[in-house]
């Protein structure tokens, strides 16, 4: 069974809902970026998602903006993402992977070798953020004969008949965006993810992960009512950004990553705390 | 880059049902604008078939624009060159001084359909900023301009004139605060504020049906170039030349040509310090395809897929991408796309000043600096209709300051 219906099966059982974890793939750099990675499961981290920098990441406010500079200064590549993706696979072989970025650099990478690499490295997963299903063909089928899982994006925007659309091509896990707006603003208006979600259900099975302006423990145990899954980003990567100030290459046991790791203990606590 | 493509029986009929020109083009936005694009399309492609929507449409265009353009035979040009007959299409004569008032017209009455209460828009040198705070005062819309922090400082008289006309000018700090900059700020804008606001794209770019939309309205230049040569000289110009960033008015003096296989296409990209010296705006003689702003077309990139500041003395060109139609016609071979440096433009932009009293902008000095490389050598029978796209009044800081005088 792939990793992540495994994932999503073993919490269901346990009545839980997963904490995915979003942080820049490179932030602050590659070194201190392979170490949060690592840590993260034991922090309570049930799904990581590993972003892609690009140069010009339209849907991300200025958190994760910041972020992605920081790691195309310190030199990362999609292939040195890769390179992570199998130090981290050494240590920990059951908490999926999933990456997400942007369509240009990996169009640039090559699609084929791309999806290749995912399944040969340990990546369940693959969001690109502008590839609509009216243009994720390509991708969604490299990644299909390789067995990993092209997750699509629901915004409060779709209507049912998108939705439908929508639905006819996911696999792995359904990402529900849900604010109209950018990564890192104001949390969504509870009744109005409450109804997209209720609808959502109606139409499948697939879990169901709600994002967006999910920034504290609270938030988080909120929005986690509505689906199978909440993914925070902003709030983590804001923490990793202050990381930078101190030095380099740091350590998980570095005493300064302890805010990064206590912010996701706390998530994965509120979480816990609602099962 | 592909192998050579079919030839199509019609270069006029793209883009097909879903925005693609060949492998260009497309709608590469998050879900979250997804629903707006394909509310925009449908808008449009039912006021395209509104006989009252282009009765509007002309209204505007002939009393408030002054459309048509003039076609001017530019006879000291041709004289001192010694070759070809020159005509500047004299779109620098439209109210605003430019060719961008075209499509902001054609873009508003689409808004306003819409029933959009709100426009926000992207300016590199602020002429489209400029041009659309101007629709935006006159129908009374609310309006958020996006110009990069550098392009800010460098064009103030536009910034300016866009908060004369009610605008609000945002500026853009992300990035390296130029056009590409703008764009994405733009983009977060319009996916924060999906219900009310419509983006007013400046250019042959962006998602589909920008590109289609934008040329359309654009194409009011090359129809009249069409029947103005007709009625005057008979048949049609042998060559048509016009500058290149994102491609709105290159596209929208060729497109009513693009099946006439006897006249010659030629657009003049921006080859700042030359498109060697990796500092230019070149995207496709320099660039690869890829990508960006919610299209497929070349892109100036780096081996990693990370887009590359763009660079050239004319703001207006100073855009890592160009149109997908563009990126089409390309790789079709249909257009001959050249590049020019800022010094040939900048030589161009005096000598057109001197040799016919016209102040060009510097993206069309562009277009007559590849004129002057090509007509000495072409029959005095041989026409070029050039694209004289704006003026150059907001470029004399820009040019003086090149000059080494002080204003």
């Amino acid at each position: 069974m792939k990793r992540l219906a495994k994932t999503f099966e073993s919490l269901r059982s346990q009545k839980r809902k997963a904490l995915i974890t979003f942080v820049m793939g490179g932030d602050p750099d590659v070194g201190t970026s392979l170490s949060i990675l690592k840590a993260l499961p034991s922090c309570g981290a049930d799904i990581i998602e590993i972003g892609m920098p690009f140069s010009d990441p339209m849907a991300d406010g200025p958190v994760i903006q910041l972020a992605g500079e920081r790691a195309l200064a310190g030199g990362c590549t999609i292939a040195k993402i890769f390179d992570m993706v199998v130090a981290f696979r050494k240590e920990n072989s059951s908490t999926p992977i999933v990456l997400m970025g942007y369509a240009n650099p990996v169009y640039r990478y090559g699609v084929d070798k791309f999806a290749h690499d995912c399944a040969d490295f340990g990546v369940d997963g693959v969001i690109v953020v502008d590839l609509p299903p009216e243009e994720d063909q390509i991708v969604r089928e490299a990644l299909g004969n390789q067995f990993v899982d092209m997750i699509r994006l629901i915004a409060p925007t779709t209507d049912e008949a998108r939705l439908q659309t929508i639905l006819d091509g996911a696999s792995g896990f359904l990402y529900y965006v849900s604010i109209a707006g950018i990564t890192g603003a104001a949390k969504a208006n509870l009744d109005s993810v409450r109804a997209h979600a209720a609808l959502i259900r109606e139409k499948t099975d697939l879990p169901l992960a709600v994002g967006f302006g999910i920034k504290t423990p609270n938030d988080a145990q909120e929005m986690s009512a509505f689906g199978d899954a909440v993914v925070v980003g902003s709030s983590i990567v804001e923490k990793i950004a202050q990381l930078r100030e101190k030095s380099d290459r740091l350590g998980q046991d570095a005493p300064e990553m302890a805010a990064v790791l206590d912010h996701i203990r706390a998530l994965s606590g509120a979480l816990k705390a609602s099962a | 880059m592909q192998s050579e493509p079919k030839r199509p029986n019609s270069y006029r009929k793209g883009p097909d049902e879903s925005g693609h020109f060949g492998p260009y083009g497309g709608r590469f936005v998050a879900e979250t604008l997804m629903p707006l694009i394909l509310e925009v399309e449908k808008a449009y492609l039912e006021a395209r078939d509104d006989i009252k929507f282009w009765v509007e449409f002309d209204k505007y265009a002939k009393h408030y624009i002054g459309r048509p353009s003039p076609l001017y035979h530019a006879e000291k040009a041709t004289q001192h060159f010694g070759g070809a007959q020159i005509y500047f299409k004299r779109d620098e004569l439209n109210h605003t001084g430019a060719h961008k008032i075209n499509h902001c017209i054609g873009q508003i009455l689409v808004a306003k359909r819409m029933g959009k209460t709100r426009i926000i828009a992207e300016t590199g040198a602020g002429q489209h900023g400029v041009a659309t705070a101007t629709v935006c005062a006159l129908f009374d819309l609310p309006c958020t301009i996006f110009m990069g922090e550098t392009d800010v400082q460098r064009q103030a008289p536009n910034v300016f004139r866009m908060k004369l006309l009610g605008a609000e000018v945002r500026s853009v700090t992300s990035g390296a605060g130029t056009l590409k900059d703008a764009m994405n700020e733009a983009m977060r804008d319009w996916v924060s504020n999906v219900h009310d606001t419509y983006y007013l794209i400046g250019t042959v770019a962006g998602p589909h049906p920008f590109p289609m939309m934008v040329r359309d309205f654009q194409s009011v230049i090359g129809k009249e170039v069409r029947e103005q040569f007709a009625d005057r000289y008979g048949g049609l110009p042998d060559t048509l030349v016009a500058c290149i960033g994102g491609g709105s008015n290159a596209l929208g003096l060729f497109h009513p040509f693009l099946d006439d296989p006897d006249v010659k296409l030629i657009g003049v990209e921006a080859g700042g310090h030359g498109v060697a010296s990796g500092e230019h705006a070149a995207s496709l003689t320099g660039g690869t395809p890829g990508i960006l702003h919610g299209m497929s077309s070349y892109f100036l990139q780096d081996e990693h897929g990370q887009i590359k500041d763009a660079h050239s003395i004319s703001a207006g060109l100073d855009y890592p991408g160009i149109g997908p139609e563009h990126a089409w016609l390309f790789d079709h071979k249909r257009v001959e796309y050249v590049s020019v440096t800022d010094e040939e433009a900048l030589d161009a932009f005096q000598l057109c000043a001197k040799l016919e009293g016209i102040i060009p902008a510097l993206e069309p000095a562009h277009a007559f600096a590849h004129v002057a490389k090509i007509a000495g050598s072409l029959p005095s029978d041989h026409h070029i209709v050039m694209n004289l796209c704006g003026r150059g009044d907001k470029d004399i800081f820009t040019v003086a300051d090149k000059l080494g005088v002080k204003l």
